[in-house]
């Protein structure tokens, strides 16, 4: 194995324990599973006609777009890869992976990998924990041919693509700022802020974004609201021109590419500067 | 002559913004033990950070043994670094604190654990090792980091401010460690405030103040080029008021004052080598005279007139 190997490995596994185990993580398991809740409480005092399975398909679409995408996994995600670098210059300990003989570029490469295996094991984990949640307590028939002769299972992938998707997209943000900013919380705000107004941008702006992608992936559309207030809504919903899905993984991939090189040459200037004598 | 294997800066500075850390600094340090001394905000930190790679140098260049920190594969296997920061990565027992950077050299797991070991043993922390780090007193956290720096046998090691917390044992082995390496020929550059433990460990000196380097070298030929201080020389001899008052009369001697246990004088004199020579004619009328030594070629006397004496002024 070749040295940048054995660096990759020995960085991921010392980070994997700390994300995983960490005390101060737990609010990310909490964030993660929030939507179970309501989707066991469903289970346990709902209404389990057979003929609600499609009306429980919309809501979990609803759920996963509005909670878990934008709220859930994007807190998770600043959570977990802002505290790979940033977090390590405030517990004073980033200068030990500093002081080894590793490239920066490998150094940030490894700790994306690391956030991205506990980010997508804890999300994607979520996500199936949920739709246990959502859909077991329906009769084994028509679960099983919801699952397989239906589009449940293809469903199912997707939802959990679109999560992989975007711990990768925002995972590789949140790192850049990290890497970049000495307080990623305020890029990390704007951003949120750009997310969530993206159903309002012009078309070529809304590509500009990691949501407009990841809606794109997403299996399930949300019913319009009926009400008068939900033209806003809407817009926040729908899109004109959504991208087909397989665009979407490649772009989002790519773009995640590049903003995770553009960390690891930005890590090249990084400097302790915890304090001076 | 500037050899190959020498810890270089050439003309380095650091500003933090508008703040300085270091300006200007020239250093050529060779192998041995180097103590870095001077008072907080001096610079002694910025100027380790910068040696190690952890800081980037706004002007200038540095370069140890030859190799830049910006090829960190093969720099970092040459350097050794105990910085005085006491941030450990979270949850991690002392043996896995050494044990997870030695992976990063790419060792082989049998080749990791074995130097991981004899590191760990080499600074008397094998009792503890299974323990977190968490948990370790200031003294053993000091050890631990120094185990982490020793680890992969680095040519060149930096310690900052490697004694803080120390019992006196621990201490003295750490010393013995530190002259053990300094005689094994690796460059040994460390910190320190203790100023009679930078005269019993240091082959040289660089005194700092105020981002700058005020002086360098070896202790005694730092204080012989400090010229506006007169020497002090401590003589041990039977009849020191005797010889005080032959003494008065040389233009040379600043200064005669009995020591306080009485069996001595000390002398301050601006030209050591004519003093030496009319001690030897003194001593051929009647006075005894069992020792003459230097009084202020230590650390400590350095330190008060190039440093002392400076910050007193501003």
């Amino acid at each position: 194995m070749n040295l940048w190997k054995r660096q990759l490995l020995a960085i991921i596994r010392i980070d994997l324990a700390r994300t995983f185990f960490s005390k101060r993580g737990i609010w990310i398991y909490l964030l993660a599973l929030a939507p179970a809740i309501p989707m066991f409480g469903h289970w346990i005092f709902g209404n389990t006609e057979n003929e609600q399975l499609g009306g429980d398909a919309q809501i979990f679409a609803g759920i996963f777009q509005f909670f878990y995408l934008r709220i859930a996994i994007f807190f998770g995600c600043v959570g977990i890869f802002m505290n790979l670098i940033r977090g390590e210059m405030l517990d004073k300990s980033l200068h030990f992976y500093l002081l080894g003989p590793v490239r920066r570029e490998v150094l940030v490469a490894g700790k994306f990998l690391s956030g991205l295996i506990a980010s997508i094991t804890i999300f994607c984990g979520a996500v199936l924990v949920q739709w246990v949640g959502m859909f077991a307590h329906y009769s084994p028939d028509l679960l099983a041919s919801y699952m397989f002769s239906g589009p449940g299972m293809s469903h199912l992938i997707s939802y959990l693509l679109a999560a992989a998707l975007a711990c990768i997209g925002y995972g590789s943000v949140f790192l850049w700022a990290g890497v970049r900013y000495k307080n990623p919380l305020i890029p990390a705000a704007m951003i949120l802020v750009w997310e969530g107004a993206n159903g309002l941008l012009p078309a070529m702006l809304k590509k500009i974004s990691i949501i407009y992608w990841l809606k794109s992936v997403c299996p399930v559309s949300i019913p319009a609201p009926k009400n008068n207030d939900g033209e806003i809504l809407s817009l926040l919903i729908f899109d004109i021109d959504p991208a087909p899905a397989m665009v979407a993984v490649v772009n989002l991939l790519l773009l995640a590419a590049f903003v995770t090189v553009w960390a690891g040459i930005r890590a090249r200037r990084l400097e302790i500067g915890y304090g001076t004598d | 002559m500037i050899a190959h294997e020498d810890i270089q800066l050439e003309n380095v500075s650091k500003f933090y913004g508008e703040v300085l850390g270091v300006n200007k600094v020239h250093l050529n340090i060779p192998p041995g033990i180097t103590s870095l001394v001077g008072p907080n905000g001096s610079g002694k930190t910025t100027l380790m950070n910068l040696i190690a790679g952890l800081l980037q140098p706004t002007r200038g260049k540095i370069s140890v043994c030859g190799l830049s920190p910006h090829d960190p594969e093969n720099f970092f296997r040459l350097v050794g670094y105990a910085t005085q920061y006491d941030g450990f990565p979270r949850g991690l027992t002392g043996w896995e604190f050494v044990h997870c950077y030695l992976r990063l050299f790419g060792f082989s797991k049998i080749e990791t654990e074995r130097l991981a070991w004899e590191a760990i043993e080499r600074v008397g922390l094998k009792e503890a090792a299974e323990r977190r780090i968490a948990g370790y007193s200031k003294g053993m956290r000091q050890r631990i980091k120094l185990a982490q720096a020793i680890a992969h046998r680095p040519k060149v090691l930096i310690l900052d401010e490697p004694l803080n917390g120390l019992d006196p044992l621990a201490r003295a082995e750490t010393i013995a460690l530190f002259r053990e390496l300094g005689n094994e020929g690796s460059h040994v550059v460390i910190s320190s405030h203790i100023l009679h433990e930078v005269d019993l460990i240091s082959d040289q000196v660089v005194m700092m103040s105020q981002g700058y380097v005020v002086a360098e070298g070896q202790i005694r030929g730092v204080r012989d080029e400090i010229s506006d201080q007169p020497m002090q020389v401590l003589i041990r001899c039977d009849k020191p008021e005797h010889l005080a008052s032959q003494l008065f009369h040389h233009e040379q001697v600043v200064e005669a004052r009995v020591h306080a246990d009485r069996a001595g004088l000390i002398v301050r004199t601006r030209s050591a080598d004519s003093f030496y020579r009319l001690l030897n004619k003194i001593a051929l009328n009647g006075v005894t005279i069992e020792s003459v030594a230097p009084a202020d070629d230590d650390a400590q006397s350095v330190y008060e007139y190039l440093i002392g004496t400076e910050e007193s002024t501003k």
